[in-house]
């Protein structure tokens, strides 16, 4: 298969010059596959770090969460001690405590003030729960400390994390689909491109013909200037994409969303696949092209 | 080699060639005539599956041309060299580049030495790196007729060879088919010159076809 693509790519020389040169399609073709790698950069960029946003901000956020009790005053610490009975037991919680009355005061301060008079007010009692790995499961939780500790109240932080971890998933798969359209678009683009050369070159096509030229020779002739149009065009729109994006500013200056913006580590090397698949995406779309224009002029 | 059994042919609706039997044997040499719009070249690209006849049947080294695939009329091409009345070549390569051209599409390597050869054999080794546009009516006419042999086929059609150029180098021309026909090849040569049938009968053993009134008659005792 390697020594295939390499025998295609490094070709016939000869071959090659039975179509004459075409300086202008040849010249958009090359910049439509360097605009194309370029802004293929950018989606995979943004794909790259919204996956990681997700992935952090999924995995920060879901590993801890609060149980409050809010129950009168004499059954306040049956019902944490309920609690605690329950947590021990289920499956996915590492570790559970009930916030000391200073933590809580701490907590608390900054709304109310240090001198807020804690043992006459009716403060709900806060239980930390840290879970594993696997993570426990919300509902079974929660419809247990019903039975248990009526005045129990999980707030596991999905209602307002998910929606947040929703949207970075959603950015990705946006991110993703742009890849997909841009990938689609240089192939209609190198279609037409290649329509044009094949029917401005229906003499040279006839010509071939009459000296005994199969169609996939003639293809071959188009299909492999094609192939090297794009991938030489994706390769130095990839490079300046890939430049830019390296050109961003530093990460934790811009802070907020925009932290992490850019590739990381290894995923420098993804960028480094587009030349390839664009020569695939122009490859295709050529052969179909000629075998399409060259079975219509028979 | 070629054989046309009861062919009929038509563009269209109508009929232009009707009941037409042949076969050209290896070696032998025939002229095809006939006035203007008779349906010459329309004959010759029956013989090497341009065109599919309407009716009847037609034998190309023993396969019915009209189940060929177009990789098996490709192949086809490789083994009838034809000279086509309007000359068309390839006009970004020189001269030499396109003589050489059923060579290089058919994956064979081009041996310079035969190929400088071949063009002092049609006296166009002088102009072996002119372009196609550059060439006279004469030039163009034997560098198809080079470009048509470079393969060594066993069938040489000649579609008006001598169609524009003067008489001297019409007998050049012909002599060199002549030659071809010596060195054991197939010949047919349309053309509706006379003098030239008439010269080339002192060369060699020729049949002359005539078509008219959209058949093929045999003229060989009226010249
Ligand atoms: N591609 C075509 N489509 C329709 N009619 C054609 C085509 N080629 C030739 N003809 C017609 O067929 C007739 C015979 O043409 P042709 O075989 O070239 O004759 P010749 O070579 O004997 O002069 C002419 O009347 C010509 O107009
Ligand atoms: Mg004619």
């Amino acid at each position: 298969m390697l020594s295939k693509t390499l025998h295609f790519l490094g070709g016939d020389a000869q071959a090659d010059r039975v179509v004459p040169p075409t300086g202008f399609t040849a010249r958009l073709t090359v910049f439509a596959a360097a605009a194309m790698a370029f802004l293929t950069v950018f989606a995979l960029a943004l794909s790259l770090a919204t996956g990681r946003l997700a992935d952090r901000w999924g995995a920060e956020l879901g590993k801890s969460s609060t149980i409050r009790v809010s129950a009168p005053e004499e059954q306040l610490d049956a019902q944490v001690l309920a609690v605690m009975e329950v947590l021990v037991t289920t499956p996915g919680v590492k570790d559970a405590r009930p916030l000391s009355d200073e933590e809580q005061a701490a907590l608390l301060e900054p709304w109310f003030g240090p001198d807020l008079p804690f043992d006459t007010l009716p403060i709900p009692r806060l239980i930390e729960v840290i879970e594993d790995a696997e993570g426990y499961d919300a509902d079974g939780l929660r419809a247990r400390l019903a039975g248990e500790a009526p005045g129990a109240v999980l707030d596991d932080h999905a209602r307002w994390r998910e929606p947040l971890v929703n949207a970075a998933r959603r950015l990705r798969a946006l991110g993703l689909l742009s890849i997909l359209l841009i990938a689609a678009t240089t192939g209609v683009m190198i279609t037409l491109a290649a329509s044009a050369a094949l029917n401005a070159n229906a003499q040279v096509i006839r010509v071939l013909r009459l000296v005994g030229a199969r169609d996939a020779y003639i293809a071959r002739a188009f299909v492999r200037r094609y192939t090297l149009r794009a991938l030489a065009g994706a390769g130095v729109g990839t490079l300046l994409g890939m430049g830019a994006v390296a050109a961003l500013p530093a990460a934790d200056a811009a802070g907020g969303f925009l932290t992490g913006l850019g590739f990381r580590g290894l995923h420098w090397l993804w960028p480094l696949t587009i030349p390839p698949l664009a020569a695939v995406v122009a490859f295709a779309a050529t052969r179909n092209a000629a075998i399409t224009t060259l079975k219509e002029r028979s | 080699m070629i054989e046309l059994d009861d062919v009929s042919y038509g563009y269209g609706s109508g009929t232009l060639l009707t009941g037409l039997s042949l076969t050209l044997a290896p070696g032998s040499f025939h002229f095809l005539t006939g006035p203007s719009g008779a349906g010459k070249t329309t004959l010759m690209k029956l013989c090497y599956g341009e065109l599919i006849a309407t009716h009847g049947a037609v034998r190309l080294f023993g396969q019915d041309a009209g189940a060929m695939t177009r990789d098996d009329v490709a192949m086809i091409r490789r083994r009838v060299g034809v000279v086509h009345q309007d000359c068309q070549f390839l006009d970004h390569m020189s001269l030499a580049e396109n003589v050489a051209l059923p060579l290089t599409v058919s994956g064979r390597a081009v041996d310079t030495g035969e190929l400088s050869e071949l063009l002092k054999w049609v006296g166009l080794d002088a102009q072996a790196g002119a372009h196609p546009p550059e060439l006279s009516g004469g030039e163009r006419q034997r560098a198809a007729l080079a470009r048509a042999v470079i393969m060594s086929p066993e069938v040489i059609l000649a579609d008006e060879p001598t169609g524009n150029v003067d008489w001297e180098m019409s007998l050049r021309l012909l002599t060199l088919l002549v030659e071809l026909n010596r060195m054991g090849k197939t010949v047919l040569i349309a053309t509706h010159d006379m003098h030239l049938i008439r010269s080339a009968k002192a060369q060699v053993q020729a049949r002359v076809l005539r078509i008219s009134n959209q058949r093929l008659h045999s003229a060989g005792a009226d010249l």
